[in-house]
């Protein structure tokens, strides 16, 4: 299902176009709206790049089902004989490459853009990053494929996800703003930990309700 | 002992909204036997073919396949079926090759380079096998679908329409790959508006109108003429 996912995108670019002009007029924004104030930069940054990350998130697991939906497959799915949950798996890692190519982008533009030192923060920003995105996914892949049918999908997508996603926005946030401080890692343990239990919550919902999801 | 039916629906009413589409339908569908579903646009054939394949649940009434409750026991239905839609349930930006490798992993079917070359050649798209869907016409792209059941094997066969944009030399593929389902013990329903030789291959033509099978009679001896006939008698559009 990755697989299928990831080569479809490849040769399309249809979703990774759309992200990465997106996240580029966003950081054109972003840094017009700022201007070179260093301090108010340091106290939003965090903020910000989240902003992008769950933005381009959003756009890009709307689309998960899509390819499903145009290409006339979803009851190619549902015919296919046993567990679900793989491809709600499947889906899931093809999304998350997605994002992580994305996200990847939109941080080292940031870096740019901004004049951001991250120096010995980057390896925690990078766990910080990999469980928040595993979160937005996990959450997002089940909503996409639930409102993949409906008629206001575009609408009902962000509506339902955004609420979800508050713990991961918050220990995010605040684990990346800590970070960007320069602060140690055993400093942000609580909101790793906040983090990774989302993820866990996520992942098994999804994983338990994905076949009653996609059979609608 | 009388063999049970591989397909058996009793009493199948599904209502959409104010519409009911299906109003007491029974139908028996045997091993070896294949079963022609006529009737006018909107009279219920993708319906029936639909709850049949698990896709749709039944109102009332009860569907089986091959002894499995379509409803509550779906999964064990899905692992028998194979089914050939009106959409063709295929990935423009794929080729056919990686289209039909993806459908056997998604079945848990063996699918290696050989066995997929084999069954293009088949369908007689060997030589676009590595090209991408999107430049198919309907036709390949339907010899495609239909390449899917060389890969598995079905003891039931759902089929809506499978002649529709084929070519004489793909027909007869068909047609082959049919009689020799049949011949295996398969049980074959199929949706068709053709009165011609795409009946060829039925045993039985039921007649849904009116939400019924308002016919359900033995194919042999009946030639076009007189399929058309029977057909006009039994529903109200005029052949």
């Amino acid at each position: 299902m990755a697989w299928k996912d990831l080569v479809i995108e490849r040769r399309s670019k249809e979703t990774l176009n759309a992200l990465l002009f997106f996240s580029l007029a966003l950081l054109f924004v972003f840094q017009f709206a700022l201007g070179p104030d260093r301090e108010r930069l340091a106290s939003v940054l965090p903020g910000l790049l989240w902003l992008g990350f769950i933005l381009s998130g959003v756009l890009g697991l709307g689309r998960a089902f899509v390819v499903e939906r145009e290409n006339d497959c979803w009851e190619l799915l549902l015919l296919a004989p046993g567990d679900k949950s793989a491809i709600y798996l499947g889906k899931l890692a093809g999304s998350l490459v997605l994002m992580a190519v994305v996200e990847a982008l939109m941080l080292g533009l940031f870096v740019v853009f901004f004049n951001i030192d991250l120096g010995a923060a980057l390896p925690g920003l990078a766990l910080v990053i990999a469980l928040g995105t595993v979160g937005i996914a996990a959450v997002g892949t089940l909503f996409a494929a639930m409102t993949a049918q409906v008629r206001a999908r575009e609408l009902l997508f962000p509506v339902l996800l955004l609420p979800v996603l508050v713990p991961v926005l918050l220990g995010t946030v605040k684990a990346t703003e800590a970070l960007l401080l320069q602060e140690p890692l055993a400093a942000v343990a609580h909101w790793l930990k906040l983090l990774v239990a989302a993820d866990v919550v996520y992942l098994a919902v999804g994983l338990l309700t994905f076949d009653v999801i996609l059979e609608g | 002992m009388v063999a049970v039916p591989l397909i058996r629906a009793a009493g199948l009413v599904r209502v959409f909204g104010a519409q009911r589409v299906l109003d007491g339908v029974d139908l028996d569908v045997a091993a070896g036997e294949a079963v022609a579903l006529l009737g006018a646009n909107g009279a219920g054939k993708t319906t029936l073919l639909k709850i049949v394949a698990t896709l749709l649940r039944p109102t009332r009434g009860t569907v089986t396949v091959a002894g499995h409750d379509c409803v509550r026991d779906a999964e064990a239905v899905r692992a028998v079926l194979g089914v050939v839609s009106h959409g063709a349930h295929l990935y423009e930006d794929l080729t056919a090759r990686e289209n039909l490798a993806f459908w056997a992993r998604l079945r848990g079917l063996p699918a290696d380079g050989a066995t997929l070359t084999g069954v293009l050649a088949d369908v007689d798209l060997e030589r676009h096998a590595d090209a991408r869907v999107r430049t198919f016409s309907t036709g390949m792209r339907r010899r495609l679908a239909l390449a899917r059941l060389e890969l598995a094997s079905p003891r039931v066969l759902l089929l809506d329409e499978p002649f529709a944009g084929l070519d004489q030399r793909a027909r007869k593929w068909l047609e082959g790959r049919l009689e020799a389902f049949k011949a295996s013990g398969g049980a074959l329903l199929m949706a068709t508006h053709s009165f011609g030789r795409e009946l060829g291959i039925s045993d039985r033509l039921a007649v849904l109108a009116g939400g019924r099978v308002a016919l359900d009679t033995p194919r042999a001896g009946l030639d076009p003429h007189d399929v058309q006939r029977l057909y006009a008698a039994h529903t109200e559009e005029i052949s």
